[in-house]
């Protein structure tokens, strides 16, 4: 059984449909990538499956795990294993880092009947994992994003996803507002938690996020639809001649 | 640390109802006959065996208060209050004269209990032995009009400090009485205070002596049970030179259909170098879904810096009462005196709350600090109201004010209400406000790392009142924290 599969997937937002019929299987292990230019509907793509409110699904199917996800509360979805890394993690302000850590984690143990962390493992578990990803002890007492620099929020996403380990990570657009070193930290942070029980569905619009993180399978969307899937190769390929050549399709 | 787990898991038991202290104590009660008259008073005066004194200072702002008018001014919106279909006084029958908690009443014991709050008072019944030098809370407890008995008598006396009901302060203190009683509020000042004034049946009175920096923290815990009471308690607290004392006070009433009215007032007074800390958590009856029944809660809470480099600070999470009219304020008379306000008040479904607080800035180099954080949910209306003054003589004022406002769904409303006065070039008054929605991408964020809609919610909640929780002594900002999220249930969604 696939982890994830998309099968013609129709969605609308304010009467405009953005999905035409989009499908998609992940299997676990793998790492998908999605190109596509502005507007061809990836973000909408990642937001759907995590369950952001203001999207109508009009047709279409998305199983996780067998299940019917788009039957799911978005926080159930988050407890069975999905999680999306956003583009712009927001700022919540009076909230400390690690209080949401713990309260997040918690509250998935608990939607899934285990037991909820105590405060000397978790912080065991935290203070490793943030220290492999090069995140301070101070970022943590810090209110959850608040003046975090672009890669220190990136990092903090990256920290979240191997401290909840889901089974299937999105990442909606990580290389955006990142420098390259930035970039390079989040994205080795990422391939460490490659693994044949998880997968990766990594959504850029440039082919310089795939040297760090080297997809198995790689789709390029356009107007709401997958045109095109190839190797990783196909990416080097879009760089090299752009989208136009999709968006006349 | 214990004793706060203790407390968390004992209001997780208080489960009654969206409003989590809807039980009514059945115990025999002695009231005055209903309505308010001269009769009425002199009925109160005489069950409290006062001094002539006192009578005639209750009669004289009652003839005041014949001659006055509700104010209208505040953003609120209220049916009509028929003084005379009210009980100004309502006492749990007594067998006898309490002298030791074993004597109360079981029934008002485990009231407390289901409280949740005076947890303290529980253990000494029970004959917890604490280990030396944890930290301690003598608590007052107001049960309906009459106090019903302080705790830690003892160790306060040796301390010197006098905490009693106002009721025996004013048979066994009365020249500490006389002086201040009113000095801080007069029986003229306001509709309230003046009615407050003329029927008050008890409340809390506290002196500490000069130099002594008060043991224990001082609780009072006002409980509303009686049908059909107002509840009129006077709480007068003295910090004499160079004395510190920290006073908590807790309220709730149990659930009823009709409104019942709270009209309270606090006067507190700080000489030389002297420092008192308030802080209440009230959560009385907010009415049900349909904004049937709840608390008026009118309050007259005043702090008089009256002293040099005296400090008075006032903490407040206000999370229930239909309706809220109240502005705890301070009065800079002494040089380099600071007043404190820092405010948490929460409104849901049909509340109103038009709070805030008055800094009147009279001495030289006075300072004042207000931090409010406006919280609305539901329907409700949520006001901020505040006056910061600066007197001709007072040179070198300084004030700074932040307002933050948060409002939850679109069908509630906030309001800022800035009053500033400066008579003098070298004042400086900051004032900064902010408003904002809790956005549905904050939203999306937590409930995708797992949060459901209205743990997301509270903790967004939770963040942005941490400033002001943090003031709050560590037992009563758990308990706050618990309550803020009870608060705003059924808000989201």
């Amino acid at each position: 059984m696939p982890l994830l599969e998309v099968k013609d997937l129709q969605v609308r937002v304010e009467e405009r449909e953005i999905l035409h019929g989009l499908s998609l299987t992940v299997n676990k292990g793998e790492v998908h990538a999605i190109m596509g230019p502005n507007g061809s509907g990836k973000s909408t793509l990642s937001h759907v499956i995590a369950g952001k409110p203001g999207y109508e699904v009009t047709g279409g199917q998305i199983l996780f795990k067998g299940e019917d996800l788009l039957e799911m509360e978005p926080d159930e979805r988050a407890a069975k294993g999905v999680f999306l890394a956003f583009q712009y993690p927001v700022e919540i302000p009076g909230v400390a880092t690690m209080t949401f850590l713990r309260t997040a984690l918690n509250a998935q143990r608990k939607a899934r009947g285990e037991s909820e962390y105590s405060t000397p493992n978790f912080l065991k578990k935290v203070r490793e994992v943030a220290a492999s990803l090069n995140i301070p002890q101070d970022m943590l007492r810090r209110g959850i994003n608040v003046g975090f620099s672009g890669g220190e929020k990136k990092r903090n996403e990256v920290l979240q996803m191997a401290l909840f380990e889901p089974s299937l990570c999105i990442l909606d657009e990580m290389d955006s507002g990142l420098d390259i070193d930035a970039l390079r930290v989040a994205a080795d942070g990422v391939n460490a938690l490659r693994s044949p029980d998880r997968a990766m569905v990594v959504i850029t619009h440039y082919q310089r996020l795939l040297n760090y993180i080297v997809p198995d399978v790689v789709h390029v969307m356009s107007k709401g639809r997958v045109v095109k899937s190839g190797n990783k190769d196909l990416a080097l390929e879009l760089e090299a001649s752009g989208y136009a050549q999709f968006e006349e399709a | 640390m214990a004793a706060v787990q203790e407390t968390v898991d004992r209001v997780r038991q208080i489960d009654v109802d969206q409003y989590r202290y809807g039980f009514e104590t059945i115990i025999e009660s002695e009231k005055a006959p209903k309505g308010l008259s001269e009769d009425t008073i002199r009925f109160i005066s005489a069950k409290k065996n006062e001094p002539a004194w006192m009578l005639e200072w209750r009669l004289e702002a009652y003839r005041r208060w014949l001659t006055m008018q509700e104010p209208t001014w505040a953003r609120v919106d209220y049916p009509k209050i028929d003084y005379q279909d009210l009980y100004y006084y309502s006492a749990p029958k007594p067998k006898k004269e309490i002298a030791s908690l074993d004597e109360i009443d079981p029934e008002i014991l485990k009231t407390y209990e289901k409280l949740g709050i005076p947890l303290r008072e529980v253990e000494v019944l029970e004959g917890v032995v604490r280990p030396e030098g944890e930290r301690k809370v003598a608590v007052d407890a107001v049960f309906d009009s009459v106090s019903v008995a302080t705790t830690f008598q003892e160790e306060l006396k040796k301390a010197g400090v006098i905490f009693m009901p106002i009721s025996h302060a004013i048979q066994q203190h009365p020249e500490l009485v006389k002086q201040y009683l009113g000095s801080v509020v007069p029986t003229s000042d306001n509709f309230f205070a003046t009615l407050n004034s003329a029927v008050f049946s008890d409340g809390s009175f506290v002196y500490v002596p000069p130099g002594v920096r008060c043991p224990m923290e001082l609780s009072t815990y006002f409980r509303i049970n009686e049908r059909n009471t107002g509840q009129f308690e006077r709480t007068l607290i003295i910090a004499d030179k160079g004395s510190y004392v920290s006073y908590l006070e807790g309220c709730t009433a149990p659930q009823r259909d009709e409104n019942q009215l709270h009209a309270a007032v606090v006067e507190l007074v700080t000489l030389d170098d002297a420092e008192i800390k308030y802080s209440t958590v009230q959560n009385w009856y907010p009415g049900n879904s349909e904004g049937k029944g709840g608390i008026f809660n009118f309050v007259t809470k005043r702090g008089d810096c009256r002293g040099a480099n005296s400090k008075i600070s006032w903490t407040q999470v206000e999370t229930g009462s239909a309706i809220t009219w109240k502005y705890p304020s301070c009065i800079l008379r002494g040089d380099n005196s600071r007043g404190e306000f820092y405010s948490i008040a929460i409104s849901n479904g049909y509340q109103q709350v038009d709070s805030g607080t008055k800094m009147l800035h009279l001495g030289k180099n006075t300072t004042s600090r207000i931090i409010s954080k406006g919280i609305a949910a539901g329907k409700s209306q949520n006001t901020y109201r505040g006056l910061v003054t600066a007197h001709r003589k007072a040179t070198n004022a300084r004030n700074f004010t932040a307002c933050d406002s948060l409002l939850i769904g679109d069908k509630c409303g906030a309001h800022t209400v800035p009053y500033i006065e400066a008579k003098n070039t070298s004042a400086l008054f900051e004032h900064e406000a902010t408003t904002s929605k809790i956005s549905e991408d904050v939203l999306f964020y937590c409930v995708q790392r797992g949060l459901s809609q209205e743990e997301a919610v509270g903790l967004v909640v939770n963040g942005f009142v941490r400033d002001v929780l943090q003031q709050l002594p560590m037992e009563f900002a758990v308990e706050a924290q618990k309550l803020i999220s009870i608060s705003l249930e059924g808000s989201v969604g």
